[in-house]
C-alpha cells in the first residue's frame, strides 16, 4: 500500500505546470482576417486561452479576458483566443452573444491544443516577451482573474 | 456474502479515502454541481390510490468548494389500494420528508454528507449518508462510493402498544466512464441490508377457512427479520449523429428472500432547437421480478408457514412503463432576474400485470367463485412530474 | 460482487497515471451536451426512483451523479 502511494506521489508531483521553456509555433486563421503566427509576436506578452463554446467556465471568463487585454494592450500585452470548436460556425455565434475585442484563433483540427497537450478547458498558457511558455492555469473558477492579472503585471515588466 | 461485501466496501473507502487525500494536489479541476432550485409537482394514480404533492430542491454554492443542498418532499396519499378494499376502509396519510446535505471539493474530489428525516403517522425514518466522488483519467472516469445507513420507528395508528423498529444499510459503487466522443457508461453496484420489523403492519394474508362462506380468512403477514439484496446495473448514453441521445440500461437484482429482477430502460432525448428551447424525451421501461420464498397468495391453512407474505409488491410480476416528456425553457425577456428558467412536465403510464396475486374483490357481489381461481389482478398507473426550475 | 469489481477497479487506478486520455478535454463538444447526463434534473429523477422502489421489490443500483462531460 505504501509503495502505491509512493508511486502516486511521484506521478502527482511530477504534473506540475513547467517552469520556462520555449512555446511552440503556430500559424492559424483567425477572426480579425488575416493568419496569425505566435513567432511574429516576439516581444509581446501573449495570454493563450484554449476555449470552446460548449464550455461553461470558458464562457464565464471570455469578458474578463476582454477586460485584460484592453487594459494591458498598451503595455505589449495581448490575449489570443484559440477555440478548438469543431465548427468555426459554433464559436462565431457564441462570439455574437459574447463580443470581445481580442483575436479569435480556429484550431478546428485541434492541431495546436495537442501540440501545448491541453488537458482542461479552459487552460490558459503565459508565454513572456522571449516566446517562453511560463505558467500553465487549467480551469476557470471565479476569482481566478486576480492570478492572470498577477502573472500578466510579471511578465509585462520583464 | 454480504458480510464479506460489507468488508470489501470498507476497504475499498478506506483506499478511496487515502486517494483522496493524495489527489488534492493533482492538476486541473472538478467543479460543484450546478446551483439550482426545482419545484416540482408530482402525482401517482392507479390502483384507487391517488399519492401527490411538491418537492422543492435548492442547491447553492458557497465559494468554489462547498455546496449545500436542501429538499422538502411530501407525499399526500389518499384512496384505497387493492389490499385496503378488500379487508378495510379507505384512508388518507401523509409523508413529510426533509434533507440536507453538503457538498465538499478539493480539486477532483467531492465529499458528501447527507441527512434525511420521513415522518408519517406511524412511521419515522432517518438516514445518514457519507458519499466521495473521484475522477480519474484526466476526467474520462468518475469512481462514486457512497454508503448509508437509516434508522426507522415503526408502529400503528389502531395500537398504541404496538412499536418497533428497522435499520438499513446501503453500500454503493458507481463507475462513470467516457468511452468515446459520443458514449458514456456507468456500472453501478449496489447492496443494501435491512434489519427489523419488515412487514407493513396492517398488511395481511389469506387462507383456506371451510368455516366461512366465501371459504377464506385473513391473518396477519409475517416477514423475516432481516434482508440483504444486491444489485447491479449498467447503463449506456450515445450521442447519435444529429442532435439527439439515446440510453439504455439494464438492471439485475437478487435478494436473500428469493426475488430476482431484471429491468431494462431505453430513453430516446431530442431538442428541437439548437438553444435548448424544446427538448422532448420518449422513453420505455420493463421490468419483471419473481416472488419471496414465502409469498403466497392463499395458504392451505391458518399459519401454513413461518414465514408469510401476501403483499402484492413481493409476488411474480411484470410491469411496463412508457413515458413522454418536454422541457422548454422560457425566453430571457421572461426570466426572473435574468435567470435561466426552464418549466418541464413528464408523463409516465405504467401497466402493472400481476400473475400469482388474484382479484379478490370478484367475491364482493357474492359469486361463487371457489377460493384461488379468482382472475389475476392488473391495473395501470399515471405518473405526472411538473416542475419549474430556475439556474441561479 | 463487489469482490469481483475490487480488482478491477485497483487495475484501473494503477494504470491510471500512465494512460493518456483517449477523448481529451478539447474534443467533449458532444459530451458536454446537456443532453448528454444520464439525469439532467435530479428532483424528477428521484421522485421517479422513490415510485419504482415502492411499487417494485428491486432496489440500489440506480446511478451515480449523472455523467455528462466531467470536463469543466
Amino acid at each position: 500500500m505504501l509503495r502505491i502511494v509512493a508511486v502516486f506521489a511521484l506521478l502527482v508531483f511530477s504534473t506540475g505546470a513547467s517552469a520556462s521553456e520555449p512555446s511552440k509555433d503556430f500559424t492559424l486563421a483567425s477572426n480579425q482576417g488575416a493568419n496569425l503566427r505566435l513567432a511574429e509576436q516576439r516581444g509581446e506578452v501573449i495570454m493563450l486561452n484554449f476555449w470552446a463554446s460548449w464550455c461553461g467556465p470558458c464562457r464565464q471568463e471570455m469578458p474578463l479576458l476582454d477586460q485584460l487585454h484592453e487594459r494591458y494592450s498598451a503595455a505589449g500585452f495581448q490575449v489570443w483566443g484559440v477555440n478548438v470548436d469543431a465548427h468555426r460556425s459554433d464559436a462565431e455565434k457564441l462570439l455574437g452573444k459574447i463580443p470581445v475585442d481580442f483575436p479569435i484563433l480556429f484550431d478546428s483540427t485541434s492541431e495546436v491544443s495537442k501540440m501545448y497537450g491541453i488537458d482542461a478547458m479552459p487552460s490558459t498558457v503565459f508565454i513572456d516577451r522571449d516566446g517562453n511558455v511560463r505558467h500553465i492555469h487549467k480551469g476557470y473558477r471565479d476569482g481566478d482573474e486576480a492570478a492572470y492579472k498577477k502573472i500578466i503585471k510579471e511578465l509585462i515588466r520583464e | 456474502m454480504v458480510v464479506e461485501a460489507d468488508v470489501v466496501v470498507t476497504k475499498l473507502l478506506r483506499y478511496c479515502l487515502a486517494l483522496g487525500l493524495i489527489f488534492p494536489i493533482y492538476a486541473s479541476a472538478a467543479v460543484l454541481p450546478e446551483e439550482r432550485a426545482d419545484n416540482l409537482y408530482h402525482a401517482y394514480s392507479g390502483g384507487g390510490v391517488t399519492i401527490d404533492g411538491p418537492s422543492v430542491l435548492i442547491r447553492k454554492n458557497i465559494g468554489n468548494n462547498v455546496s449545500f443542498s436542501a429538499n422538502y418532499y411530501v407525499d399526500m396519499i389518499s384512496g384505497a389500494s387493492i389490499d385496503v378494499e378488500a379487508t378495510a376502509s379507505e384512508y388518507t396519510e401523509r409523508r413529510d420528508q426533509y434533507s440536507l446535505g453538503v457538498d465538499y471539493l478539493v480539486d477532483k474530489t467531492t465529499i458528501n454528507f447527507g441527512y434525511t428525516n420521513s415522518s408519517e403517522s406511524d412511521y419515522e425514518a432517518q438516514t445518514v449518508g457519507f458519499g466521495i466522488s473521484q475522477g480519474f483519467f484526466g476526467d474520462l472516469s468518475t469512481i462514486d462510493l457512497r454508503v448509508s445507513y437509516g434508522s426507522d420507528e415503526v408502529f400503528r395508528n389502531d395500537d398504541e402498544y404496538f412499536s418497533d423498529e428497522a435499520q438499513h444499510r446501503r453500500y454503493g459503487v458507481s463507475w462513470n466512464q467516457i468511452l468515446t466522443q459520443k458514449l458514456i457508461a456507468e456500472l453501478s453496484v449496489e447492496t443494501v441490508t435491512d434489519e427489523g420489523y419488515l412487514n407493513n403492519p396492517y398488511r395481511t394474508v389469506r387462507f383456506l377457512d371451510p368455516t366461512v362462506s366465501q371459504g377464506f380468512s385473513y391473518q396477519p403477514e409475517n416477514y423475516p427479520r432481516t434482508r440483504n439484496s444486491d444489485a447491479a446495473a449498467i447503463r449506456l448514453k450515445y450521442r447519435l449523429p444529429y442532435r439527439a441521445s439515446i440510453k439504455g440500461e439494464y438492471r439485475r437484482y437478487a435478494d436473500s428472500w428469493g426475488i430476482t429482477a431484471d429491468n431494462v430502460e431505453f430513453r430516446y432525448t431530442h431538442p428541437l432547437e439548437e438553444q435548448d428551447e424544446w427538448i422532448l424525451e420518449g422513453k420505455i421501461r420493463y421490468y419483471q421480478q419473481t416472488s419471496a420464498d414465502f409469498y403466497s397468495d392463499l395458504f392451505p391453512y391458518s399459519n401454513a408457514t413461518n414465514f408469510r407474505a401476501r403483499d402484492k409488491e413481493l409476488s411474480n410480476y411484470t410491469t411496463l412503463a412508457l413515458g413522454v416528456g418536454v422541457s422548454y425553457e422560457l425566453p430571457q425577456r421572461w426570466s426572473l432576474l435574468n435567470r435561466r428558467n426552464t418549466i418541464n412536465l413528464y408523463w409516465d403510464h405504467i401497466l402493472f400485470d400481476y400473475e400469482d396475486f388474484l382479484d379478490v374483490t370478484v367475491h364482493g357481489d357474492s359469486t361463487a367463485i371457489t377460493p384461488g381461481s379468482e382472475p389475476a389482478y392488473s391495473f395501470s398507473a399515471n405518473v405526472i412530474r411538473l416542475f419549474w426550475t430556475v439556474r441561479i | 460482487m463487489l469482490r469481483y469489481l475490487l480488482p478491477l477497479l485497483a487495475v484501473s487506478l494503477f494504470s491510471g497515471c500512465t494512460v493518456t486520455p483517449w477523448v481529451a478535454p478539447y474534443e467533449r463538444q458532444y459530451l458536454a451536451d446537456p443532453i448528454m447526463g444520464f439525469e439532467r434534473d435530479p428532483v424528477a429523477a428521484s421522485y421517479m426512483n422513490h415510485v419504482y422502489e415502492a411499487r417494485e421489490a428491486a432496489r440500489g443500483a440506480e446511478g451515480g451523479s449523472g455523467g455528462g462531460c466531467g470536463c469543466n
